[in-house]
């Protein structure tokens, strides 16, 4: 809600209240500027010729910003009404400051046209900054811009001290920087270290992105991750019934988000590994900086723990330096495909498609003639249809695929008739007593000839860096993860039961001692030819 | 007059050349949304009723349509040509698949008249070469059509046409007129003594061929009175003597069918106690025989009672064949539904289609012998294999109550040992369709409750993902709206409002219960694991589970176990008191950060730390401001003022924030009982009730939930208000300030008698600090437009919510199945992710 700007004057320049000038708004008067969701103010609370400093005041009305959307404003959350937008240098405070300063940031100044070019002492001051990524993530974005950065975190509540830190930070700027672009990469930057979901937002955010990131924005270490939050924000699909679910039962919605793409994986040059299929915004932004596409794309560095994507792909094992390391949900795809393909399956169906990983390797082989996935969350089918590109999808090939919602604990007809069920890095979410009912549905009323699960071998996890202190799965929503042998004993029992038998891969690096990081087991129904049986 | 006799339920066929009548015929006889023609969907599907072109389609949309009323059991007129034979054939076809009788209608006119009543028509402008062809094709009809397979063909010339009038036969099924109450009589079989005795023990008098019940009731038997027992033609006698006499009916059973066949010197293969039933029936007067061939040559499939919501056929029905008439209706009421493989015993293996059932009616039949009856998706087996030496079973009707006396011996070996086990569905499998698509739940509180797909598809995300299992997932708690907003300068909310809409409507008492600001509770607690294995059927060895609002379990790490033994062991003054092994109790679990902690660090606390950040230095920028003499106007002012408020907020989310460790300090502060063995007693029992029984468990209710103790029960502080009494009303108003000064949420005032209708269950009134953590730190600021506040959407939906969860209650008081129970479960979880004001 509140930004202040400071100069001062050194021996050689002119008084500090030359800053007057530059922003175009005179230090002895409080302007106001009414925007969608509040009033902008801009005053002065000093303005001598020593030092002078610029206050936005941005008073953000809750109710105003609830509606300031109109009719398409989902009304379906406290956190619309109750949210720290009124108090922190969110986004909000971004486009106040765009708009206010408009003309500064174009550094057009007919009064001072040589001070508005050059370079000038600037000390910036935002007393509760929301920063997702801690203060570390604000050094790496404003160093490389040449400024001097002090941030403290702010604690949550005295009250609560094992509460820890807020996601807040008191952030002062010193530097020597050109007003413009300094508002400029405010701009920019305070909505990316912002990172919330704005439901109100909309607009031509690629195009505004591009105009403030001009000069400064190109030669950014951290360019790929700025954009991507930068137009991210927009991309968040509206989940307002879930979201009321989430709130009803005192949950953190983000908490309860369906754990799709878990492992973010590398785009290669060939494209083959890249999961996610380029993203025609990323593309505008790098043209419109005068770039080629694929300079920015692979970079995973910095993001909040949970973007632990990066972190899973087994890194510490011992395929030599030289050597390409696949990422491990690559190596499970494929070892998938490789598995129906070897027992003969003709029509799958991916239970728990998530995103649409497997689905599209599949679509991929005309040997499969029937595909089906089918996920209990409608966000993941969302993502997988724009993943997939089912809207603009040849029909011949758009005939073999169905997307459905369905869930593993309720008997579904739409499941059965297929060769192959897949249940890939699926069961580990399900909660242990529930399994029963996801075994009585699979293999005992879906009944697919052959059932291929993949689940995490906990044993490996002592190679993962990223495991231990306080973090024992490797996915939240994990609700548990399984050795070897409870593996293979929940295996051979349900095979058991439902007169299937069952054979057991290893998927990636088999490590001696450990075993490999995914286990598979192959299922087939009990006098079904299937692999090895020649 | 002509009387054209139609069927009640079913399909008519026009069938008449171009110019015929048949559309005047319709219209005369027929309600307008009964009659479908032809030329109706050629305008639908071309904008043009003379398109020849789209003739294909709108045939194509004419069957749809045609198919979809005939499903749903409505009468349907067809008014097409229909003079070449495989115009009719699909209609009969379409008639055979939805199982019911199709009828044609001729109207036979020369020639010369359509020819002339066209040509008065512009818009049929084709020539009298098309009539004379279309008549062409009738007249070669006309001699085949009994071929058809239409029930009749009523054939109307001349002035018939003008004179007929059409009368409705009802199916011979239907006998939706008798209410009963019946005795409905599983599988016979020839066992006369045990059927008198049986009848005796229901109350009947039975004299020599025939019996009758001083209350009046009538008897329903269920077929298979004959073959293998000792004495088949002492039981057709008496069963004749009852349906003569009005006292009794019967349905078809497959034995009757067989053994008519076999009497009529039709080839049968004679077994299964054939022999038994032919040599006994030869020893008796011809003229018996005779009656006894016609008697069950004349019986029926199956019978719809009480008004369709009761069925009785031989081997049971599904829904789709209610009321129907085809030779697969009658065969699967006979047979019921085979899989087409034997069993080891060489049995047919039955498809089980009583747990697919999903029907509003209570279908009642035999033919399969069962150790137990037992309620399967409202439908029973009541053959008990009394002529195996097991027991003939009777149900009496409304009551439910099986009543049953032992065979007097094994009068016949069966195959098959007696309650041999079969495969069937688990009681804890639930299938998509139960809760997936647009649903209509009809409960016996609020009327049929509409639940959209888009709802319905969120709650099987988070119910699926993070519920409990389904068995202990019993109720949902409905959603609460505050009273009309108060007018009083400083609040929003305040009892007054409360108090006087429940005297409007009626209540002459409420209850004025504290709101525990904690999460709510659903505590589901069985005396012992095999308690819990009875009613529920968790063979896991748990004995309960507490859940939040949706569902989700409290404490998923290994705190839920001993949470629910402590309880258990708390609750034990209950066991007595309900006589029930099981409760389901209505909760709030403290302090609101157990569960919450994630959500209050990161929206509340968060809100909290960056005001009392922010807002410090915008007064001391603002103060610097006004120090240099700018005019800041009253913004110095507010900004101070909102720094007040925001430590407020903090202060108030703080109040219900304590550590927990283990479950040291967690409590549970019951305030409902929900229900227990056999009773829904949230839905009958007044709330002074509950409260006095839930004091065993958490005593006076004086202590407020915060007091150390090692008690995980604790008390809901309460108050019992006369509407009349303006002195009571004012001592409430004084509690509630009291308790919301200190911090409280507030109170929820509910009626103290269980209310029906459109009268809300209960309404919160929330107090003023409370408030600021649900409208914001600064909405004190701005009450005159947050008053603007509409309800209508909440209170509809709290009624709505409240009715499926009594509907979710009293079904499993009543011992339905689990999908049963779940459906309004669900419901109520579909229907709190619809788009209300969250502030309310």
């Amino acid at each position: 809600m509140l930004l202040t700007i400071s100069t001062v004057s050194s021996v050689t320049s002119r008084p500090a209240t030359d800053l007057g000038f530059l922003l175009h708004k005179h230090p002895d008067r409080v302007q106001e500027f009414a925007q969608s969701f509040g009033t902008a103010r801009v005053f002065y609370p000093e303005a001598t010729e020593r030092r002078c400093t610029a206050a936005l005041l941005l008073d953000v009305d809750p109710v105003r910003l609830a509606r300031s959307h109109g009719k398409t404003a989902p009304d379906f959350s406290l956190g619309q009404y109750v949210n720290d937008r009124p108090y922190a240098a969110s986004s909000l405070l971004a486009v106040a400051l765009g708009d206010v300063f408009r003309t500064a940031r174009t550094g057009r100044c007919a009064a001072r046209p040589e001070l508005a070019e050059a370079p000038m002492p600037l000390e910036i001051r935002l007393p509760a900054l929301p920063c997702r990524g801690g203060a570390a993530l604000a050094h790496r974005l404003f160093e490389p811009l040449g400024w001097e950065i002090a941030a403290e975190a702010l604690p949550l509540d005295e009250g609560f001290p094992e509460w820890g830190d807020s996601r807040y930070v008191r952030l002062a700027l010193r530097g020597e920087v050109r007003l413009a672009d300094a508002l400029n990469q405010l701009y920019v930057l305070l909505p990316v270290l912002d990172d919330a979901k704005h439901y109100w937002l909309a607009g031509d955010e690629v195009d505004k992105l591009v105009r403030a990131g001009g000069g400064w924005l190109a030669g950014h270490p951290e360019k790929g991750l700025i954009t991507r939050r930068y137009l991210g924000r927009r991309r968040a699909l509206e989940r307002t019934a879930f979201a009321r679910l989430a709130e009803l039962g005192d949950d953190v919605e983000e908490a309860l988000e369906p754990p799709v793409d878990e492992e973010v994986v590398p785009e290669r040059e060939d494209g083959v590994a890249g999961t996610d299929v380029g993203d025609p915004e990323t593309a505008a932004v790098a043209e419109g900086l005068g770039e080629h596409a694929d300079e920015h794309t692979s970079e995973h560095g910095g993001e909040a723990p949970h973007d632990s994507a990066a972190s899973e792909t087994p890194d510490g094992d011992a395929t030599g330096p030289e050597a390409v390391r696949v990422p491990l949900n690559v190596l499970r795809r494929d070892a998938v495909v490789a598995a129906v393909e070897e027992l003969g399956a003709r029509t799958v169906i991916d239970l728990g498609c998530g995103s649409g990983q497997l689905l599209t390797a599949l679509l991929a082989r005309p040997a499969f003639t029937r595909i089906a996935g089918a996920d209990v969350s409608t966000h993941a089918l969302a993502i997988a249809a724009r993943k997939l590109r089912l809207d603009r999808m040849p029909d011949a090939k758009r005939a073999r695929l169905e997307l459905f919602q369905g869930a593993l604990t309720y008997a579904d007809p739409r499941f059965a008739g297929y060769d192959a069920a897949v249940l890939m890095e699926v069961i580990e979410h399900v909660d242990p007593p529930r399994l029963p009912a996801l075994e009585r549905v699979v293999f005992g009323t879906a009944k697919p000839a052959h059932v291929v699960v993949t689940t995490p071998n906990r044993e490996y996890n002592v190679r993962y860096d990223f495991l231990g202190e306080g973090r024992a799965m490797r996915h939240p929503d994990h609700r548990f993860e399984w050795t070897r042998a409870e593996f293979a004993a929940w295996a051979r029992a349900v095979a058991d039961r439902y007169g299937y038998r069952v054979a057991f891969r290893a998927v990636g690096d088999d490590d001696p001692d450990v075993g490999p990081p995914t286990q598979m087991a192959v299922f087939s129904v009990a006098g079904e030819r299937s692999e090895g049986d020649g | 007059m002509v009387e054209v006799k139609v069927p009640e339920m079913g399909l008519v066929v026009l069938v008449g050349v171009s110019g015929s009548g048949k559309s005047t015929f319709a219209a005369r006889h027929f309600a307008p949304t009964q009659v479908i023609s032809s030329d109706f969907c050629r305008g639908l599907v071309s904008d043009d009723e003379n398109d020849q072109s789209a003739t294909p389609d709108a045939f194509d949309l004419l069957h749809h349509i045609v198919g979809v009323r005939l499903r749903r059991g409505l009468l349907t007129v067809v008014d097409a040509t229909n003079v070449q034979w495989d115009a009719r054939k699909k209609l009969v076809e379409l008639a055979k698949s939805h199982d019911v009788l199709a009828d044609a209608i001729v109207l036979d006119v020369p020639e010369s008249v359509a020819i002339a009543r066209n040509a008065v028509r512009p818009d049929r402008d084709f020539g009298p070469r098309v009539v004379a062809r279309q008549s062409k094709d009738l007249r070669r009809s006309l001699a085949r059509m009994s071929k058809d397979g239409f029930r009749r063909v009523h054939v109307l010339r001349g002035d018939e046409i003008d004179r007929a009038v059409v009368a409705y036969e009802r199916a011979w099924t239907d006998k939706t007129e008798l209410t009963g109450p019946f005795d409905i009589i599983g599988d016979v079989h020839g066992c006369r003594s045990e059927l008198e005795a049986l009848l005796r023990a229901l109350g009947w008098e039975v004299g020599a061929g025939g019996a009758v019940h001083p209350e009046g009731r009538t008897a329903v038997f269920v077929g298979d009175l004959v073959d293998r027992g000792p004495d088949t033609p002492g039981v057709l006698r008496l069963v004749m003597g009852m349906v003569a006499a009005g006292t009794a009916l019967c349905v078809s059973g497959n034995h009757e069918q067989k053994l008519v066949r076999a009497l009529n010197g039709r080839k049968v293969t004679v077994a299964h106690g054939l022999k038994e039933s032919l040599e006994q029936l030869a020893a008796e007067p011809e003229e018996f025989q005779r009656e006894a061939r016609a008697f069950m040559d004349g019986l029926i499939s199956h019978y719809r009672l009480d008004g369709g919501r009761l069925v009785v056929a031989h081997a049971g029905l599904k829904e789709a064949y209610h009321g129907r008439a085809s030779g697969r209706v009658r065969s699967f009421a006979l047979y019921g539904d085979t899989t087409g493989e034997t069993d080891e015993y060489g049995l047919p293996v039955r498809y089980p289609w009583a747990e697919e059932y999903r029907g509003r009616a209570t279908v009642v039949y035999g033919h399969t012998p069962v150790p137990e009856p037992e309620w399967v998706n409202n439908t029973i087996c009541l053959d008990t294999g009394a002529v195996f030496g097991g027991r003939l079973t009777a149900l009496r009707y409304p009551e439910r109550e099986l009543v049953s006396v032992p065979a007097e011996k094994v009068w016949y070996e069966s195959v098959r040992p007696l309650g041999a086990p079969k495969a069937g569905r688990e009681p804890g499998a639930l299938r998509i369709g139960d809760v997936s698509g647009t649903r209509y739940v009809d409960t016996r509180f609020g009327g049929r409750i509409k639940v959209r797909e888009e709802n319905g598809a969120a709650a099987l995300e988070v119910m699926s993902r993070f519920a409990v299992d389904p068995r202990w997932l019993v109720y949902l708690p409905p959603t609460m709206a505050p009273p009309e907003t108060s007018t009083l300068d400083g609040f929003l909310e305040h009892p007054a409002e409360a108090f006087e809409e429940f005297a409007a409507a009626g209540v002459t008492r409420v209850v004025c219960e504290e709101k525990h600001m904690g999460s709510r509770a659903i505590a589901v607690l069985a005396r012992t694991p095999e308690a819990a294995a009875k009613r529920f059927g968790i063979t896991d060895g748990s004995a309960g589970a507490v859940y939040t609002r949706t569902g989700r379990p409290f404490f998923g790490d290994g705190r839920m176990g001993e949470l629910v033994d402590r309880l258990r062991e708390e609750a034990r003054p209950l066991w007595d008191e309900l006589v029930s092994d099981w409760v389901v109790l209505d909760c709030e679990l403290l302090p609101w950060s157990a569960k919450a902690e994630e959500l209050i660090r990161g929206q509340y606390a968060s809100v909290g730390a960056a005001a009392r950040a922010a807002l410090p230095d915008a007064v001391a920028a603002l103060s610097a401001a006004a120090g240099r003499g700018l005019d800041v106007g009253d913004l110095l002012e507010r900004t101070r003022r909102r720094l007040d408020n925001a430590t407020r907020f903090r202060d108030a989310y703080a109040q219900y924030c304590w550590p927990v460790s283990g479950l040291g300090g967690v409590r549970l502060a019951p305030f409902q009982v929900l229900a227990c063995e056999g009773r829904a007693t949230a839905a009958t029992e007044p709330h002074s009730w509950h409260l006095e029984v839930l004091s065993l468990l958490t005593g006076e209710p004086g202590g407020s939930p915060e007091a150390t103790t090692d008690r995980l029960f604790a008390p809901t502080r309460h108050v019992f208000v006369s509407l009349d009494s303006e002195r009571e009303r004012a001592e409430a108003v004084e509690w509630w300030s009291a308790l919301t000064e200190a911090g409280g949420e507030g109170m929820v005032v509910k009626p103290v008698d269980v209310v029906t209708g459109r009268v809300q269950p209960g309404l919160k009134v929330r107090g003023r600090e409370y408030l600021r953590i649900i409208y914001g730190p600064d909405y004190t600021e701005s009450l005159d437009v947050l008053r603007r506040r509409f309800l209508g959407r909440k209170r509809s939906l709290a009624l709505r919510e409240h009715a499926l969860g009594m509907e979710a209650l009293t079904r499993l008081a009543e011992g339905e199945p689990l999908w049963r129970v779940h459906e309004p479960v669900f419901a109520v979880l579909a229907l709190e992710s619809e788009p209300v004001d969250p502030r309310l």
